[in-house]
């Protein structure tokens, strides 16, 4: 073998070895890593939804008992959209729809919105957003009292010209210097108030597949 | 250069040739997680770890890699241990983990690490190679955290907010409320806060450099001359 080729195969023969070196030390902290990380998101999600629906009110494994449905124009993801089923005894209590904002300032809003069986809501949070720090994040329920605004209302309450913020003349406050950020909200969780109201029955259902778009 | 003493190393890491006052390297993750002093500390721990471990295993190697290939594989290396050090934050500081967000991956292209590999590590034994990454490391992270600190402080009222999501519930007592009800001032949180943050924190070390008698700069010219270029 000549030089020039000799050299090439010893040098892909390193670099070779320190790739399966590298991909197996990433793998084996992945199965060491695995359960426990599944785990931290299960933990934070419960979290999230207890704070929503109080776990006394319901009583089964609300994090299993799910379905994913697809409804961009109401839901606003182009994804599956999750919805958690609460439920007391086998009686429906709640879902909690994992529907998202996507007018954001900075692109969309993830939003857990919790709403009770007869359709008021039970509380709204924010997930994830890429909002303004200072401005927008006021939307977060650790940084203002914002979002508890929204416990209670329905479709009802108030009439539909009321789900915008007061800058638009609706009843929900914008913030100073932030009007995008609450406005994409409210519009958002009026959205899934309304996808609820149209498939409340189906969504309760047993293990059916809701697909509508 | 064989012959570099620790405490120079050591001097070098933390003072005279510090990664975000005189290299001004990995600026990215510097400027855009710096918004809290713990987002700071969070991701300067990450940083040395990476840091540590790729200057050990680059130094362990350094004989054995021709000189042609050894780029993509200390590039390989450095991208390993970050892998890792995210699955292990993800798993053991969740909370942290999610703030913290796409920064971590980026460590890989913080070139802190890759010109500590090339620079330094490819070229002297481990032992030096270790304290290297541990004191350029702790050089970092330390300016992480006081400039995260600043702009916490100048921008939300508060110092260490947040410090359950590192150290769990129980230290919850360690955030400090400096003003209450303090309206907050964004200019500190946005990227522009973090660029004049860092220019006065230059300043402040190039003021002091300029004050202390002249003696740190003259022992090693040939260093200093090194790692100005790279």
């Amino acid at each position: 073998m000549s030089m020039p080729w000799r050299n090439m195969v010893i040098g892909a023969m390193i670099l070779g070895l320190f790739s399966v070196v590298g991909t197996g030390l990433v793998a084996l902290t992945y199965e060491g890593t695995m359960e426990r990380i599944a785990e931290n998101e299960r933990q934070a999600l419960l979290r999230s939804l207890h704070q929503i629906i109080s776990p006394e009110a319901h009583d089964n494994d609300i994090y299993a008992d799910l379905i994913t449905v697809h409804n961009k124009a109401l839901l606003g993801s182009r994804d599956g959209v999750n919805i958690y089923r609460a439920r007391m005894s086998g009686q429906p209590v709640a879902a909690v729809i994992a529907s998202a904002a996507p007018d954001g300032y900075n692109g969309t809003i993830k939003l857990l919105v919790g709403i009770n069986y007869d359709g008021t809501l039970a509380g709204v949070r924010v997930i994830n957003h890429h909002e303004t720090p200072g401005l927008g994040d006021g939307i977060e329920a650790e940084r203002s009292d914002w979002v508890q605004g929204f416990n209670g209302r329905s479709l009802l309450n108030p009439e539909s010209a009321g789900w915008k913020v007061k800058k638009d003349g609706g009843q929900f406050d914008q913030f100073t210097g932030a009007t995008i950020t609450p406005r994409a909200v409210v519009k958002a969780v009026y959205n899934t108030l309304r996808y609820y109201q149209q498939h409340r029955e189906a969504l309760f259902a047993d293990g059916v597949e809701v697909e509508n778009e | 250069m064989s012959e570099i003493s620790y405490q120079q190393i050591s001097r070098d890491g933390f003072w005279t040739n510090n990664v975000a006052l005189v290299q001004i390297l990995g600026l990215c993750p510097l400027l855009a997680v710096t918004s809290t002093a713990i987002n700071g500390l969070g991701l300067g721990l990450a940083t040395i770890l990476v840091l540590v471990c790729s200057n050990v295993t680059v130094s362990l190697i350094r004989n054995f890699v021709r000189p042609e290939i050894r780029i993509p594989v200390f590039v390989l290396v450095i991208a390993s241990f970050v892998t890792a050090v995210e699955l292990a934050m993800n798993a053991f500081f969740h909370d942290l983990y999610k703030v913290l967000g796409i920064f971590i991956p980026l460590i890989v292209t913080n070139c802190a690490i890759l010109g500590r590999a090339e620079a330094f590590a490819s070229k002297n034994p481990v032992g030096k190679s270790f304290v290297d990454g541990l004191t350029m490391g702790l050089g970092f992270a330390v300016i992480l955290v006081i400039l995260g600190a600043m702009r916490e402080l100048i921008g939300f009222g508060t110092l260490f907010a947040q410090a359950h999501m590192m150290f769990g519930e129980a230290a919850r007592w360690i955030t400090i409320t400096v003003f209450e009800d303090y309206k907050g001032f964004l200019l500190a949180i946005l990227p522009p806060g973090a660029f004049i943050g860092l220019g006065l924190l230059i300043a402040v070390k190039n003021l002091i450099d300029q004050r202390a008698p002249k003696t740190v700069n003259q022992e090693n010219p040939t260093l200093q001359t090194a790692e100005a270029e790279g």
